[in-house]
């Protein structure tokens, strides 16, 4: 096993030695990556001070919710974050590499660059975390740990698998002749290419609308024992793990059928 | 492997070193064999925005030829001819749409993991490198990727490092290096795992004289000690004269000629040319014996003459024009693929209309 995870390993290795060379230029980054997290909570932070209540939850309550949703994408963001920058990498026949290398073509994708910068957002999550704990009432039980590690873990491979499904949406989104010309004149278009134009409407999405549910508001629910509205009892709050098995899968057979869209198998 | 024998004798001019390598080594079956193979894009192009018109291009029309073990091929062909694209599909990039191709015996797809240990692959346009690293680390990597043991790569590395004289530049990130650097980088990695068939599409493109020069000593020398197998595409007719005894010409994704290079030059006459920058305006240089005028510029400022050396000397060509005008400056030009691909047509096909 760990032989087979070898060439990862040296993967991620020259990866983290190139980022952490400059120091003080990934020092910025982290800086920067940290204030986009603050600015976040600020939002939070700003709501309830005009509310008390917002979806059964008060401001301690959405403060737990907010650490949850961000350590878990932060660490998505992480490992994966880059894979969004498919165009690039069709345009700059990178992908083409990875085909001629005896690896799949997808694990080498996740493991040919790694955002370290972005632990700066991961830290104002934990840090949040740490302030949010004790200040609401939990009855702690070592099931209720369990669902805490469980929903960041779970959370954090649950939009790592969106990551991923939005790649494979993307081998369909960027087509046309100005794609074909790049790929047969090189690097002219390079520069009049919008660099990952479908990145900021899915992260968004995937940031906000489709996590507040599933990710971090049900398991929010299930450790505060407060029964969940409508439709969304929080017992739900337990089936992270389920959630992330049933969305890898999907994801890895869009990623497929990406995949062969592009080197024309079908589809 | 039955294919091989009938698609070489079937080459036009009947290659005689090609038959050489035929008769001269055991065949092991073809390096790579295709049948038929096709592939088509589809194109839309947004020019209007209510009618996005579609079209179909056939960038690789039914091409069948097979490559013997240990042979080199020079794969021309002017741009857009399908080149690359055939390229793609020998490498397990791109599915054929039609037709069959076979990789050191592997279907490319279906087995592009295994077939990518026994090919190395270089595009000139495009790097393999990481940007960020330097080759020292750039091989570590590929190393582990191919999993190679650490006895035998490193040997290998220092072999390549040494041969290609990459021991100036091993330690500089690659985004720092020269094109000739880089592309030497390039081959090197391409090469580490020690592949039976090389692959390069356009390795000289934008290299200057001498590093065109040690590159092609080195994959002379490259070939001799390991046998390696060389499909290279190029636009330079010096490469597929130092490196290649086979040629293949392509032409709008269909073989237009498979044969070696004398036979090539029989078909096509090895025209050179020679640009005349002339004192003053002169009238056109027509009735220059043994060379046809091909083109004036700069109303009689700039003029071209094309002859054959078979026929007569640029000494001669130029001693004529002497006679006519004064000359300020000359160069002479290699026929280019693209005037080749012309020439091929004009042999097969009677020239209807003149100064096409
Ligand atoms: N990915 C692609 N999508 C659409 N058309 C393509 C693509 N790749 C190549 N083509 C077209 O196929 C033809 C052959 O291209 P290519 O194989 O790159 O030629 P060459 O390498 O001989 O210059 C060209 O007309 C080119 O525009
Ligand atoms: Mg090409």
């Amino acid at each position: 096993m760990a032989d087979r995870l070898r060439p990862y390993r040296v993967l991620l290795g020259s990866r983290i030695r190139s980022q952490t060379a400059y120091r003080r230029s990934f020092a910025m980054d982290v800086l920067g990556s940290m204030s986009i997290g603050v600015l976040e909570f600020a939002e939070v932070y700003v709501i309830f001070a005009n509310v008390d209540v917002l979806g059964e939850l008060d401001f301690a309550a959405a403060a737990l919710l907010f650490a949850v949703a961000n350590i878990a994408f932060s660490l998505a963001d992480l490992v994966i974050g880059h894979i969004d920058a498919i165009p690039t990498y069709l345009r700059e026949g990178t992908l083409d590499a990875f085909l001629l290398r005896p690896l799949p073509v997808l694990a080498q994708l996740v493991t040919s660059d790694i955002s370290l910068r972005r632990l700066g957002r991961t830290a104002i999550g934990g840090a949040v975390l740490a302030v949010a704990l004790p200040l609401n009432e939990i009855a702690w039980s070592p099931a209720k740990v369990l669902l805490l590690v469980t929903a960041i873990v779970a959370g954090a491979a649950i939009f790592a698998a969106l990551f991923v499904c939005a790649a494979a949406i993307q081998f369909w989104l960027v087509e046309g002749s100005e794609f074909a010309n790049s790929f047969t004149y090189g690097g002219s278009y390079a520069a009049e290419y919008p660099a990952s134009v479908f990145a900021l409407p899915v992260r968004i999405l995937f940031a906000f609308v489709v996590p507040a549910a599933f990710v971090a508001y049900l398991p929010t629910l299930a450790l505060l024992d407060i029964p969940g509205p409508p439709g969304l009892p929080s017992w739900l709050g337990w089936c992270g793990p389920l959630m992330a098995v049933a969305i890898w899968a999907v994801a890895l057979l869009g990623w497929r059928a990406g995949l062969r869209h592009y080197t024309g198998a079908g589809s | 492997m039955t294919t091989a024998v009938p698609a070489i004798n079937r080459a036009a001019g009947a290659g005689r070193r090609t038959r050489e390598i035929l008769e001269g080594r055991p065949l092991d079956g073809p390096i790579i064999d295709m049948r038929d193979l096709r592939r088509d894009f589809t194109v839309r192009s947004p020019a209007r925005r209510l009618r996005r018109s579609k079209r179909t291009v056939h960038a690789v029309d039914g091409l069948t030829f097979a490559m013997p073990t240990g042979s080199a091929i020079g794969y021309i062909g002017a741009n857009g001819a399908g080149k690359s694209t055939t390229i793609k599909m020998i490498t397990g990039i791109l599915v054929p749409s039609s037709g069959a191709v076979r990789t050191c015996g592997l279907d490319p797809i279906h087995h592009r993991r295994q077939l990518a240990r026994r090919i190395g692959v270089v595009f000139g346009q495009r790097t393999q490198l990481w940007w960020d690293l330097p080759l020292r680390e750039s091989f570590r990597t590929l190393a582990a990727i191919h999993r190679l043991p650490e006895a035998t790569w490193l040997k290998r590395r220092d072999e390549l490092v040494d041969r290609l004289d990459l021991g100036t530049f091993v330690d500089t990130p690659v985004r720092q290096l020269s094109l000739g650097q880089r592309i030497r980088g390039e081959i090197a990695a391409a090469l580490l795992h020690s592949p039976p068939l090389l692959i390069l599409d356009e390795p000289t493109i934008g290299l200057d004289v001498l590093s065109k020069e040690r590159l092609r000593l080195f994959l002379t020398e490259q070939r001799d000690l390991h046998g390696t197998s060389l499909l290279l595409t190029t636009h330079d007719m010096d490469d597929v004269q130092r490196l290649t005894e086979r040629v293949i010409v392509v032409d709008h994704g269909r073989m237009v000629y498979d044969g070696d290079l004398p036979g090539l030059v029989g078909r096509v006459g090895a025209q050179r040319m020679m640009v005349l920058d002339l004192v003053e305006p002169s009238a056109p240089l027509s009735d220059v014996p043994d060379a046809e005028l091909v083109g004036v510029e700069a109303e009689g400022l700039r003029q071209r003459l094309s002859f054959s050396p078979e026929q007569t000397t640029a000494a001669a060509v130029l001693a004529a024009v002497g006679e006519r005008t004064e000359v300020r400056d000359l160069s002479i030009e290699e026929p280019d693929i693209e005037d080749v691909v012309r020439r091929l047509y004009l042999s097969t096909t009677p020239p209807r209309d003149a100064g096409t």
